[in-house]
């Protein structure tokens, strides 16, 4: 990867990063309600991924899916729009920091129920090939996903089925406060299950965004040439507890450690001052992301609340919500 | 034990209770065991019973609920924990195949005395796929017991009934209420499932709420007592058995209905009420029954617009100001 990808996708995963700061920093201002489920040290699986996919490609996320939201095209002011009850949000505030979804650009949603948009990747892969283009689907997803019938039954019906479908796992250790290896019958709970139904399972370090980059690659081309899906596990690890209630005081401080010194923004920092390029022109990407966060938290703030009324419209394709005549 | 008590920690109570009285009492789901839950509703438990009573999961409705089944039919009595009750939908063949349909299709030779919590309803901006009232889905399945308390007493004393019942149990526990208060009931407290109460007495409108709306019937009842409308508030506490002599009676001396429910309109367990008294009861009426009820859509996530949604203490006192004025 030549110096200026790079540093587009280190300039992405800064945007990324600092969105998710606002949105923690917004959270205890009072402006986010509900809950965030912050991706923050996840965010060379979503750039690296999306750097190999194609635009046209499909994206299905879980609720800790604001990274992917951002790596497949929607704004950081979108993004915080939403979460702070915008009428202006991605989703006209109806959706929330757990269902971000942009659909022209090929973000099909974050869903909230675990392992439920797996079939629905596989699907997506399947319409591609019932309408004869060569689009891939990509479903990411958290550890505790593997332990769920749908991750079984998606995987299986890809499989028999051929279709141009990627499940990426992003393994950050936890399910919400359980260790994943507690509750799992093999030690790598996404990859040790992909010999079951006879596709490739390999494995990536999730936090350096090249090597995702190029595994995103190999097994979306191999999907797109008709071989079918694979699995990949990405290692990584949430900086935050698992929701904004969570302070993670369950893991062992050396380990939280360990992965912070592993972050993807210094591995990729390392890569490019490898590469030559200078601390000047790094400093200046921090600054332009740091810029664009900053005037969409502005914006954000001050855009209008959503009319009460627009609960009762988008039901139905007429956008009404009536359910009598 | 304390004066007070949470409606949160009296579901650990009512578990704990039942399980130091009976051996045969285990507990499983996702995150309930050192971690207590994530509501921290089973905080507490692990502690006291250690790993072989409390089981912690992996992510895997189907296998909690179908395992607690199987546990179920051979001698347990398990309470198992669904975490938000939108991921019944998750286990749903186990709530409405087999759980409710084996001690009919078996002549009774097997039953599955089982209990299924979850956290059920809105109100917390936890967005449409965490936020829904679902007590109205497990309505439409026989062989379903559906407990949905409102009060701290309550949540205890129909936890003891819901363990010990030999009847499969959905048991809501409404995320809105768990940092309500109230006092702890006294030791072997038992609220016999099917039984509901009247909260405030009244002359004039019989309001019937359950869980989240009975505060909400309560606070327009008091609203309303201001106008001189004196309503009498019944808190159903149970879907099934569906206690209609007491709401019955209540019409009697009231003669005016209306159903207060979190649950959309479409399907909602206020239909069933009223549909019973149309039957049963329509001499008693004087005035047309009304239903206040969730709108027919998923829960948004915005503030404004879930309050447009889930019926609120306004529409409530102005729904019953029609009603007397009929
Ligand atoms: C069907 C279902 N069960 C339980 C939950 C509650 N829940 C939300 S996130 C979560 C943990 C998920 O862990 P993992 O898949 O590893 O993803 P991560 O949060 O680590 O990204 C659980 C149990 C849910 N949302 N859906």
């Amino acid at each position: 990867m030549d110096s200026a990808e790079l540093l587009a996708l280190y300039e992405q995963m800064v945007l990324i990063r600092r969105t998710e700061k606002a949105a923690h920093d917004l959270f205890l201002q009072g402006l986010v309600k509900g809950t965030t489920h912050l991706a923050a040290g996840h965010e060379a699986i979503a750039v690296g991924a999306s750097a190999a996919l194609r635009a046209d490609d499909y994206v299905f996320a879980t609720y800790r899916g604001h990274h992917h939201a951002l790596a497949r095209g929607a704004t950081p002011e979108e993004c915080l729009a939403e979460l702070m009850s915008r009428a202006t949000g991605l989703c006209g505030a109806k959706g929330g920091s757990m269902h971000l979804t942009k659909a022209a650009t090929g973000m099909l949603g974050s869903y909230a129920i675990v392992g439920a948009h797996l079939p629905m990747a596989a699907g997506a892969a399947w319409s591609a090939r019932l309408r004869g283009t060569d689009q891939v689907a990509v479903a990411f997803f958290g550890d505790g996903a593997t332990n769920i019938g749908a991750f079984h039954e998606a995987l299986n019906l890809a499989a028999v089925w051929k279709l141009p479908v990627l499940f990426v796992c992003e393994n950050n250790l936890y399910m919400e406060y359980t260790p994943i290896a507690s509750v799992t019958a093999v030690a790598r709970p996404a990859a040790d299950r992909a010999p079951a139904y006879g596709i490739p399972g390999e494995t990536v370090d999730g936090n350096d965004v090249v090597a995702v980059r190029d595994a995103v690659a190999a097994l979306a081309g191999r999907a797109r040439a008709g071989d079918g899906p694979a699995l990949l596990e990405a290692a990584t690890y949430r900086h935050f507890g698992h929701s904004r209630s969570d302070p993670a005081t369950y893991r062992p401080a050396e380990e939280v450690e360990r992965w912070l010194k592993h972050d993807p923004l210094d591995i990729a920092r390392g890569r490019l001052t490898e590469l030559g390029v200078s601390e000047e022109t790094l400093t200046a990407a921090d600054e332009r992301a740091l810029d664009v966060v900053r005037r969409a938290v502005e914006a954000a703030k001050s855009a209008p609340a959503p009319d009460p009324e627009q609960a009762l419209t988008d039901v139905w394709a007429d956008g009404s919500a009536a359910w009598r005549t | 034990m304390a004066d007070v008590i949470t409606y949160r920690e009296a579901v650990a109570e009512g578990i704990a209770r039942e399980m130091r009285r009976d051996a045969a009492v285990v507990c499983l789901g996702e995150d309930i065991g050192e971690a207590g839950g994530v509501f921290k509703t089973t905080a507490g438990l692990f502690k006291e019973f250690g790993p072989e009573r409390v089981w912690d999961t992996p992510i895997s409705e189907q296998a909690i609920v179908g395992a607690a089944m199987g546990a179920a039919m051979t001698g347990m009595r398990p309470v198992a924990e669904i975490m938000f009750s939108d991921f019944l939908a998750c286990c749903w063949d186990y709530l409405a195949n087999e759980i409710p349909k084996v001690r009919y299709m078996t002549g009774g030779q097997v039953t599955v005395p089982l209990v299924v919590r979850t956290a059920n309803g809105g109100g917390l901006g936890f967005g449409a796929q965490h936020s829904q009232a679902t007590e109205n889905w497990a309505l439409t399945v026989p062989g379903l017991q559906i407990a949905a308390p409102a009060t701290p007493a309550d949540v205890i004393g129909m936890m003891a009934a819901a363990i010990r019942s030999d009847d499969p149990v959905v048991f809501f526990e409404h995320k809105g209420l768990l940092a309500s208060k109230g006092s702890p009931p006294p030791p072997d407290h038992v609220v016999e499932l099917g039984r509901a109460a009247v909260v405030r007495e009244g002359a004039d409108v019989t309001l019937v709420a359950l869980a989240a709306m009975v505060p909400v019937a309560l606070r327009a009842a008091a609203r309303l007592a201001e106008e001189g409308i004196a309503a009498e508030v019944v808190d159903l506490r149970c879907l099934v058995p569906l206690d209609m002599s007491t709401v019955l009676a209540s019409l009697a001396r009231t003669s005016r209905l209306v159903t207060v429910e979190e649950n959309p309109y479409q399907g909602g367990w206020g239909a069933t009420v009223v549909s019973v008294v149309a039957d049963e009861g329509f001499g008693l009426l004087d005035a047309p029954v009304r239903r206040v009820a969730g709108e027919c859509v998923p829960l948004p996530f915005a503030d404004a617009l879930e309050e447009r949604v889930i019926p609120t203490v306004d529409k409530v006192v102005a729904t019953v100001r029609d009603l007397t004025a009929y």
